[in-house]
């Protein structure tokens, strides 16, 4: 019944959505001041479209009877992730994962390789992994370098992945292995919840909505995906996406260093070097032993076969260059010898030690290994991936955020997701509004990384709902272009008289307000009751983090340069309220108030019309609405549970995760 | 899985019997690299017994390519069964490696 409701709220306001915002465009654009006009329709667009996808999110929200029997036999690996935790939080958690039921073996990740954990983790019978050799000076893919390193030295079946603050449930793989007696199920994804977080949520840090009808809804279109942390994967599922990725990243480098031979060994040719016979003989040899690899690569022989063979003929060629130029060196001594016999006495011809020329036919003294353009493409002509650590990297490494990436791929691939309804993990929120902020920041440029490097919308494949799935949460991210032009629109009238819309007639009302009323229905039904202002709140107020996230991402995909990334930290940043950090947010607050009062002022004069500052004036009124958030996020001075549960407890916060539980059931 | 190896001319053969797996992978690529430190850098795995392989096993054994590759030799395959040539399509590792039909064939032209 509750779907009849969703589904009627959600055709009524895609019928009053694009009525209103198709209506905007064809009749009402104020041309003379188009500089406002046209960003507020797209802005309108824009949000149009993102009720729109969540619309379709919720049109197949699926609700889960729970799991079947797990079969007794599934082998788990329980991975527990960590850099720079404290470590009674990491041990906190790694005790509660021992002491899940299902059989399992519980491992501690350490990327800091701190010798205390790892002597807390052998007194406790726990595993602990640290990076191995092979990572040394390699890119080391910060948390998915560290889960695809694991992967090489365990063995389970299945895999729960727990960030080092996420306490589990004993019942969690009771509960969610039995998903996986279908085959093609590749992932369980359960809520992330914060035992340290306030009812009121000052910063915004439960995600009801997203660990809820959006998780659920996406599960309906099989698109659910990997949040990082308190899921269970398929090991096999993912072996396959790093084979996968193996073969592609090989065969694009061969490509790619193939084509760039020949103006590699153009450039050789020309170096100072290119006087000797011997090295123009090499670089013959060279480029006969890249147009054999080109034919090959097109005949459809295995990279293995190919790059063997060039690397075999360069080698041989290098040899034998080499060898002429001992031989013609030894003749030399020889008559010099044969010139001078008094001389020589007892130790007879000098001989050029047996090795020499193996010695210099290796790289570091080859002619060719001078001529370093040359020498790239040979090193790129290769199976061994010699950029990364380790051939096969089952987690995607193209984005900060590796989760979503990685289930992306597992969908291309035909697997299937499962989103679990039911907190089993209880995690810690950042107590500060610097912390939230560098963890918020972080999500977008890897969501909006995921965005640029593998769009969905042409995943070959994807389904199309789950292309549009993937493309909503994508999108939700772009919100803070169109937030600076939901400020500046009400600005500009209340300044400067200016109306982006051609007439606040009736014509308008009568298209907006039910848009609105749906609108803001929509969200209701589908939520449930569910505290959704909160997120309506931070999706406007943080919009200075969504736009660095988007262009930060974007140069470092298109131009290489870096995120300035940082690692969430888990404890409190000390130091008095940040306001420098919501500058941005005080300067528009501040317009707007000021606006508003210029506003009234003029409409008093006689300057501007009554309807038209109305509205503007509610505008600025909600926008503000929005933005008061920020000065509670700023003065929060962190979570204090409630006296009653202060009893010393071995787990913190244990007593209230129980109470949560009842209050949310 | 039972491991063995026996060097012959020109390479080592090295026979993985029964399923090469999650479980077993990680030991194959030990074996491997063992006998690859032990000098011999062509290696041959013969997959004749081998019934069973997923993308752990292949994943081992594109470990084990990179270890017999940085020691200068190569690492091919041979004898595979009908179960194993499936995963290799299926992740398209096909493309990486030839499979040759018996060990003896995998250097036969070098």
């Amino acid at each position: 019944m509750t779907r009849f409701w969703t589904r009627l709220v959600v055709v009524l306001t895609v019928v009053c959505g694009v009525n209103y915002v198709a209506w905007r465009w064809a009749a009402s654009l104020n041309w003379d001041a188009w500089w406002i006009a046209v960003p507020l329709v797209a802005a309108e667009t824009y949000s149009l479209i993102d009720v729109m996808l969540f619309g379709m999110t919720v049109w197949r929200l699926k609700i889960r009877k729970g799991a079947p029997p797990a079969a007794a036999d599934a082998t788990v690996d329980v991975f527990i992730t960590t850099y720079n935790e404290p470590l009674d939080l990491v041990m906190t958690t790694a005790l509660a994962a021992q002491r899940i039921r299902h059989p399992h073996s519980t491992w501690i990740l350490d990327d800091g390789a701190r010798p205390e954990l790892r002597r807390l983790a052998e007194e406790h019978g726990l595993g602990y992994v640290t990076r191995s050799e092979d990572w040394k000076d390699m890119p080391r893919h910060a948390k998915a370098g560290n889960l695809n390193n694991a992967l090489m030295v365990t063995e389970g079946e299945f895999l729960l992945i727990l960030d080092a603050d996420q306490i589990p449930e004993p019942d969690i793989l009771e509960k969610t292995l039995g998903y996986f007696n279908n085959r093609r199920v590749a992932l369980v994804q359960t809520p992330q919840y914060f035992s340290n977080v306030p009812a009121d949520d000052p910063l915004g840090s439960q995600a009801p909505l997203f660990y809820g009808p959006i998780q659920q809804g996406k599960d309906g279109w099989n698109a659910a995906f990997f949040c990082g942390s308190n899921a269970i994967l398929r090991r096999e599922a993912l072996m396959q996406l790093g084979l996968v990725g193996y073969v592609r990243e090989t065969e694009k480098s061969i490509r790619r260093a193939l084509a760039a031979s020949q103006s590699a060994i153009r450039k050789a040719r020309k170096s100072a070097h290119s006087e000797s016979p011997l090295v123009v003989q090499m670089l013959n040899e060279v480029e006969a032993a890249t147009q054999e690899a080109r034919r090959r690569l097109d005949g459809g022989d295995s990279l293995s076969e190919i790059t063997y063979r060039v690397r075999r003929r360069v080698d041989q060629a290098v040899q034998t260059l080499v060898q002429a130029d001992v031989s013609a060196l030894q003749a030399d001594l020889e008559e010099i010898a044969a010139m001078e016999l008094a001389h020589v006495g007892e130790s007879g011809v000098p001989v050029v030690a047996e090795d020499a020329v193996q010695r210099m036919s290796a790289r570091d003294w080859s002619p060719l290994g001078a001529m370093e353009s040359v020498q790239a493409v040979l090193d790129a002509l290769s199976v061994e991936r010699t950029g990364e650590a380790q051939p096969v990297m089952p987690l995607a490494t193209i984005s900060v955020t590796e989760d979503m990436a990685t289930a992306m791929r597992m969908h291309t691939m035909g697997w299937q997701s499962v989103y679990h309804h039911e907190v089993l993990a209880y995690g810690l929120a950042p107590e500060d509004i610097a912390t939230m902020l560098t963890q918020r920041l972080r999500w977008a440029q890897g969501t909006i990384q995921v965005m640029l490097r593998e769009n969905p919308l042409v995943q070959s494949g994807l389904k199309w709902g789950q292309r549009l799935m993937y493309l909503a949460t994508m999108w939700t991210y772009l919100s803070g272009f169109a937030a600076v032009v939901y400020f500046a629109a009400p600005i500009v009238y209340l300044l400067l008289g200016i109306l982006p819309v051609s007439s606040l007639s009736g014509d308008f009302f009568i298209r907006f307000i039910p848009f609105m009323i749906v609108n803001q229905l929509l969200f209701a039904v589908a939520g449930r009751g569910i505290p959704t202002w909160r997120g309506q709140q931070y999706s406007l107020a943080l919009f200075p983090t969504w736009i660095k996230a988007c262009t930060t991402a974007a140069r470092n995909v298109w131009f290489g340069r870096p995120l300035g990334f940082a690692v969430t930290p888990k404890d409190r940043q000390t130091g008095g309220p940040s306001w420098s950090l919501i500058r941005p947010q005080i300067v528009v607050s501040v317009l707007l108030v000021f606006a508003a009062v210029v506003g009234i002022a003029r409409l008093a004069a006689g300057l501007s019309e009554p309807i038209g500052t109305l509205v503007n004036v509610a505008w600025v009124v909600y926008d503000i609405a929005v933005m008061s958030i920020l000065v509670r996020a700023v003065l929060y001075k962190g979570f204090e549970p409630e006296l009653s549960h202060q009893e010393g407890d071995a787990v913190p916060a244990e007593g209230l995760i129980e109470e949560r539980k009842i209050d949310g059931a | 899985m039972e491991l063995s190896y026996e060097v012959k001319d020109s390479y080592a053969e090295i026979r993985a019997a029964g399923r090469l797996n999650m479980v077993s992978a990680p030991k194959l690529r030990e074996f491997v690299a063992d006998v690859v430190a032990s000098g011999s850098s062509r290696i041959v795995v013969n997959l004749e017994d081998t019934a069973f392989m997923d993308s752990s096993g292949l994943g081992a054994l594109i470990g084990c390519l990179k270890a017999a590759r940085q020691a200068g030799g190569d690492l091919r395959i041979a004898a595979v069964q009908p179960q194993v040539r499936m995963v290799l399509e299926l992740t398209s590792m096909d493309r990486v490696l030839t499979s040759y039909a018996s060990a003896a064939e995998a250097f036969g032209n070098d």
